[in-house]
């Protein structure tokens, strides 16, 4: 299917060239609602489709107005926020629990290892509404629902599998004769960890960190009944206006979004890679 | 040579039996495994766990009717809802002393609205009866004060109902008062012959402490209260004996001249109130959720209900439940196959393009699923609606007329087309990886035999696909069954899953155990699902991007 041979039949010919289009038509579904947001979100008009002078590529078909809506507004500053301050602290705490359980789990005598297993991963497979009416429930018995520490730890709890799966996967690569060797050279344990087996697990440390910003970042669904109004995020507030006033300023910010997608998306990539070449699995 | 080794322990340099030495340093490492474990496992256990266990357990809990009219639960248990009739005067009786209580503390709101989901007109009921029940007691509360003046003092309420040691202790707290007062303390004689009044002023001396802030020496008693001393002096007209001081002659005085006073019926108030009191379906419904746990959420969540006579299904037009199971899994398994014709030729031309193509296109898959869910719901909005870009397009291409512009949002049009975009990236990366793992030979193989293009790939490679097709479909339509966000927000009225239905009864209708109950079904299914794609996949070879 890479090429086609030189021998191919007419009958061949045709469905090659077929499913090459087929195929670039489901890119295209892929991709094509992600990126028609970006140039709707420049509208001088209210409107969420192409004005003709956007089609004329009228330069009074443009404006930046929509962006300045998202950084005046303080509504939309306020959510903005509030997500700035709830994902790095659900992160942090992700990251470092789990990665902490990740290499207790990665050790090679651990008793119940699928049954801790099992529960570590569980935020991850339960639907988020099912997880956000426990949570709802539960944090109102103890006094978290609608606190700032309410919405964190759930967030935490929602990325801590992310952290366990990335950082497990890095360790699977990892070779445990490094550790004996450093103790070997009288190396207490501690050092070890910073000096030889960090430096070589961080690439998984990272991705799963970044995972668990991103489920954090992008949450609604817990945010939305666990948090108060002062809990807001961007999210939700994209959420309420999508379901009451939909206004075009939701457009500039979701382009925002894509963009700090991509550039996530790029620093996974470069992590992936320097991993694989860290432990030998591809060449330069 | 083999006698002498296993008479010989071998040992460490330090003497130690190798044996015992190997153990102690695998239970060490266990013990640091488990360490560096532990506080991820506390976490997940309070912050994640724990609230399922809770929703679980609303889901069947049903303490409220019994915590909050306790005494007319245990009446109640005496009565037949067979009969037709409305029970007897002491249920009656108990309701007066619970509903008392109950609207003082303003919970008897929350039951009517709890046995509301059972019978509609329970809650009214409960809340037009809250705001006379006060009166209820005060044809007696006249009399004995028109016996003795001395009845409408609260001190002299105090005097025959706490006792000795508390009224010291109250004293030399009035006198110095630091900290709060005494907790009130019923004198033993009262208790003994007053069992009613006891029970009924203890709650007010209780309420009066705690809620108000107050003492019961300088607060005015309930008048329900006046009927409890009521029953009690008839029932036993020698209970001055138990008593001494002012108090025997008070309690004296008023069991003598009790046999004359004027009665009324508790019944009769009470459907005077309401005239719903005197219907005895409502007195089942209150039987029947009297117990402490229900199986009625559950029932609820099946379109079924509990009757007194048995479980049975509710009727048509109250049916929804079920309905709504069945459209969600109708629509999740039309979204599972939709990604699958979608993400089946995308992944065999990833897996089949050479690496440095097919990583840029990985990068098309990559990023919607990088792309956070609300901006993605938010283009299929703007994409769908009737003045959207697709209708502006189809309109100005001469496909459809201006006035025939296609409604594709707010119903199940709008949530599949919107879900299989946001779902298609955890099919395509499944399929992918798996596919990765074919070797072309076999199809070349297949090739050399004599199978034409068709038979190659139908006979030899997709069947080796199959495990890919498997954990790419449950993984969709796990993921589906429990989507709530988008549904919500292109789903309309039509398009909505039960997800949307379990948010409403936390957030708006209030009805939690409901809630609970369509949660844990929901729950079950998704862990089924789970075990069957830890079956195919293998829970550790889940992977990310």
């Amino acid at each position: 299917m890479s090429a086609l041979p030189p021998y191919a039949s007419p009958l061949q010919r045709t469905w090659f060239y077929t499913f090459r289009i087929l195929c670039g038509l489901i890119f295209f579904f892929l991709i094509f609602p992600i990126m028609v947001i970006v140039p709707l979100s420049f509208n001088a008009q209210d409107f969420f489709t192409f004005t003709p002078e956007m089609l004329a590529f009228d330069p009074a078909g443009y404006s930046l107005k929509h962006y300045d809506d998202f950084f005046t507004n303080p509504d939309w500053q306020q959510a903005l926020r509030n997500s700035v301050m709830i994902a790095p602290a659900a992160t942090i705490l992700a990251t470092v629990l789990g990665t902490l359980a990740a290499i207790g789990l990665s050790q090679s005598h651990v008793p119940y290892k699928s049954a801790i297993m099992a529960v570590l991963i569980s935020p991850m497979i339960v639907p988020l509404i099912i997880s956000a009416a426990g949570m709802y429930f539960f944090y109102s018995r103890i006094g978290l629902q609608g606190t700032y520490w309410g919405v964190v730890l759930a967030h935490a709890a929602l990325g801590t599998p992310f952290v366990i799966i990335t950082v497990t996967a890095t360790l699977v690569g990892f070779d445990r004769s490094l550790v004996r060797a450093a103790a070997n050279l009288g190396a207490d344990p501690v050092t070890t960890f910073f000096k030889v087996q960090m430096p070589l697990i961080i690439p998984g440390v990272v991705s799963g960190a970044l995972f668990a910003f991103i489920t954090s970042f992008d949450e609604v669904v817990v945010v939305l009944f666990l948090g108060s109004a002062s809990q807001q995020t961007l999210p939700w507030q994209m959420f309420t206006g999508l379901r009451e006033q939909i206004s075009p300023t939701i457009l500039a910010v979701a382009s925002l979004m894509v963009a700090i997608s991509i550039v996530l998306l790029t620093v996974l990539e470069l992590l992936r890679r320097r991993s694989e070449r860290l432990r030998g699995l591809s060449p330069g | 040579m083999s006698d002498a080794t296993s008479n010989q322990v071998l040992t460490t340099q330090d003497g130690k039996p190798l044996k015992a030495a190997l153990a102690r340093a695998l239970r060490r490492e266990k013990m640091r495994s488990l360490l560096l474990i532990a506080p991820l496992l506390i976490f997940v256990l309070i912050t994640f766990v724990a609230p399922i266990f809770d929703m679980l357990f609303r889901s069947v809990e049903n303490q409220i009717v019994s915590e909050t009219i306790p005494r007319t639960v245990v009446a109640l248990e005496e009565w037949d809802a067979e009969t037709g009739e409305a029970p007897g005067e002491d249920v009656y009786n108990a309701l007066l002393f619970d509903f008392i209580i109950a609207v003082e503390n303003k919970r008897h709101t929350q039951l009517g609205t709890r046995l509301n989901y059972e019978q509609t007109g329970l809650s009214s009921m409960f809340r037009r009866t809250g705001r006379r029940v006060d009166d209820f007691g005060e044809t007696y509360a006249d009399q004995f004060i028109d016996l003795n003046e001395a009845w409408k003092e609260p001190v002299t309420w105090v005097t025959v109902m706490a006792s000795p040691s508390w009224i010291e202790a109250q004293k030399a707290w009035a006198s110095n008062p630091t900290g709060p007062e005494p907790a009130f303390e019923l004198s033993p004689a009262a208790l003994d012959v007053l069992p009613a009044t006891s029970d009924l002023y203890g709650a007010f001396a209780q309420f009066v402490q705690v809620e108000e802030n107050d003492s019961p020496t300088e607060e005015d008693p309930w008048t329900p209260i006046y009927k409890a001393l009521y029953q009690d002096l008839s029932a036993n007209p020698n209970a001055a004996t138990a008593f001494s001081g002012e108090a025997a002659t008070l309690v004296g005085q008023a069991a003598a001249a009790v046999p004359a006073f004027e009665t009324v019926s508790v019944k009769e108030l009470f459907i005077d109130a309401d005239e719903d009191w005197g219907s005895a379906e409502n007195w089942a419904v209150i039987k029947t959720f009297a117990p402490t746990y229900t199986s009625g959420y559950f029932l609820s969540a099946a379109d079924a209900q509990l009757t007194p006579t048995g479980v049975e299904m509710k009727p048509d037009d109250e049916q929804i439940y079920l309905f709504l199971f069945y459209r969600t899994l109708l629509l999740s398994i039309i979204i599972t196959i939709s990604c699958l014709l979608l993400g089946y030729p995308i992944a065999f031309l990833l897996a089949a393009l050479p690496l440095r193509y097919s990583n840029l296109l990985l990068i098309l898959v990559l990023l919607p699923f990088w792309t956070s869910l609300l901006v993605r719901t938010s283009a299929w909005k703007v994409l769908l609606q009737q003045q959207g870009v697709i209708n502006d397009v189809l309109v100005w291409t001469g496909l459809i007329s201006d006035a025939g512009r296609l409604v594709m949002i707010n119903n199940q049009t709008g949530t599949i087309i919107a879900m299989t975009h946001i779902l298609l990236p955890f099919m395509i990366l499944p399929l992918y990886s798996v596919m990765k793992t074919i070797s072309p030979s076999y199809v070349r193989a297949a090739k050399s035999l004599g199978a034409n293009d068709w038979t190659a790939f139908w006979r030899v490679y997709f069947p080796q696909s199959i495990p890919g097709i498997g954990a790419g479909a449950i993984l969709v339509f796990i993921l589906a069954i429990g989507y709530y966000i988008t549904p919500e927000l292109v789903g309309g009225t039509s398009g909505i899953f039960i997800s949307n239905r379990i948010a409403f009864h936390i957030s708006s209708s209030l009805n939690w155990g409901l809630a609970a109950a369509l949660g844990t079904l929901l729950l079950v299914a998704v862990l089924l699902l789970f075990v069957a794609y830890d079956r195919i996949v293998g829970i550790d070879n889940v992977k990310l991007g």
